[in-house]
């Protein structure tokens, strides 16, 4: 399954959380809202990546198997 | 290929009669859901903006099950732009038609009609239509703010529906889940009229004008340093010389698409063309058909900042990059422009142009930076004389782009 990491840009309140769990894929903006890398995540960094959507706070950001947009 | 179609046969000073309508175009066809196919084989594209298939939407809303809604956005949120208020209070006829044709094919039950709560004269014309008109039950017209997030439609529905006129996340697409949770067609009226006459002549006849990739009309509203500013009828493709012949002075750029838009630089003019493909060489395309003159006299850098402010201001605030995002580069623009920023401001306001792209729930800070990003590099010489120097002495005059709507008038 190829996964990607995708933000609810409305429910995220910048928390910062999710990049601090998984530095490789999320950076933090000049103002503390997550920049997520869009490509697909890597078999061996899923982990991670559902480490740091378990995480967030307002639950805005997902795992999902397809690109949305 | 004659023009114009959807102005054909109008006049300014009142809408056309349905008695008028009818000797115009003739009577409208059978509905039904081979209007699809027709309209695919036309290739027409949405004039709201985005020049999304119209064929694609149609299919998208015919195949869901349940009841459906068909959401004419009249909202056209875009200051710089008239061409549906022009078209609604020239010929409501026509735009009625194709809703009620686009209603029919993919069996969208009622119909909202979205105008500003401000265009009084838009209501006139469209609520006199309707009462000329037989079995009109199902459709209604509808009040919204006027505010550049009104045209975009998660919000507008999102407003129609009784919440806040905020966007909101997508997916679901309207398509999806629109009108009181109904699969919802949204489409632009002047979408609409091309559609009506594609259902009365065909898509061939809509391709003898335009060129193979973008067919048809279009309407165009013209405006800055023109002498006779207003709405006119172009075949798409049309050179973009063609509709700056009233300029008023040498051009120092045109910005062609509206807030959202891209700037062309005066000397780039003789080679473009108003159609997607000749517009996407520079990052643009003909979208809402907004062609914005600026003068050789105006202040390119003082107007990017104009315009970079406006769209700040016209955050929803819902979203932490928009929110924060374009706020601060309007005001690092600003500063810029009047010499009071820092050395390196230039390459911060690239980092955090290109940082807020596709960060948003809609596409406000995208299009805001294609904006920004056009002007960057359109009039990069001027910034850096601003950066340097200040203000300049053109920056003191009345501004070109007006972000509040004015009286326009068809200019065919």
């Amino acid at each position: 399954m190829t996964a990607y990491l995708r933000v609810d840009p409305i429910a995220c309140s910048g928390h910062g959380l999710c990049a601090e769990l998984f530095p490789e894929w999320i950076e933090l903006d000049d103002w503390g809202y997550p920049i997520v890398d869009r490509g697909p995540i890597p078999e061996e960094l899923l982990v991670h990546a559902r480490r740091a959507a378990d995480a967030c706070p307002k639950l805005a950001l997902a795992l999902r198997a397809e690109l949305l947009r | 290929m004659t023009l114009p179609r959807l102005l054909a046969g109008t006049r300014e000073d009142r809408p056309l009669s349905l008695v008028e309508h009818l000797e115009l175009h003739g009577p409208g066809p059978p509905d039904g859901p081979h209007l699809i196919e027709t309209v695919e084989r036309a290739g027409l594209r949405g004039r709201g903006g985005a020049s999304f298939p119209v064929a694609v939407k149609l299919r998208s809303v015919a195949r869901r099950r349940g009841p459906r809604a068909l959401l004419v956005n009249a909202a056209e949120g875009e200051p710089m732009s008239a061409k549906d208020a022009v078209l609604l209070q020239s010929a409501p006829h026509l735009v009625l038609d194709g809703a009620m044709a686009a209603a029919a094919a993919v069996g969208a039950r009622s119909v909202v009609i979205a105008i500003p709560d401000d265009a009084e004269a838009t209501r006139d014309a469209l609520r006199h239509a309707i009462g000329e008109r037989a079995a009109n039950r199902r459709l209604t017209v509808a009040d919204v703010p006027v505010a550049y997030l009104a045209g975009e439609e998660s919000a507008l529905i999102a407003h129609l529906d009784g919440g806040p006129l905020k966007p909101t996340v997508v997916p679901p697409l309207p398509a999806e889940r629109g009108l009181r949770r109904r699969p919802t067609l949204v489409q632009n009226p002047e979408t609409l009229a091309h559609l009506a006459l594609i259902a009365r002549h065909g898509p061939e006849w809509f391709r003898e004008t335009g060129t193979h990739a973008h067919p048809g009309s279009a309407l165009i509203t013209v405006s800055g340093a023109i002498g006779w500013p207003g709405v006119r009828e172009i075949a798409c493709g049309a050179p973009l010389a063609s509709v700056l012949d009233g300029a008023l002075e040498p051009l120092r750029a045109v910005l062609v698409g509206g807030c959202h838009g891209v700037w062309i630089a005066g000397e780039e003019i003789e080679a473009t063309t108003l159609d997607d493909i000749g517009l996407a060489r520079h990052g643009g395309r003909l979208g809402a058909g907004v062609v914005v003159a600026l003068g050789r006299s105006a202040c390119p850098a003082q107007e990017l900042a104009r315009t970079v402010g406006y769209l700040a201001e016209q955050s929803a605030g819902q979203c932490g990059p928009c929110r924060n995002g374009l706020p601060a580069l309007a005001d690092l623009l600003a500063a810029m422009v009047a010499g009071r920023a820092p050395r390196d401001s230039r390459r911060r306001l690239e980092r955090w142009s290109r940082d807020l792209i596709g960060r948003g729930a809609c596409h406000l800070p995208d299009g805001s930076v294609r904006l920004l990003e056009s002007g960057l590099r359109v009039f990069a010489a001027e910034l850096a004389d601003h950066e340097r120097e200040g203000p300049c002495l053109a920056c003191r005059r009345n501004p070109t782009l007006s972000f509040t709507r004015a009286r326009w008038n068809v200019a065919a």
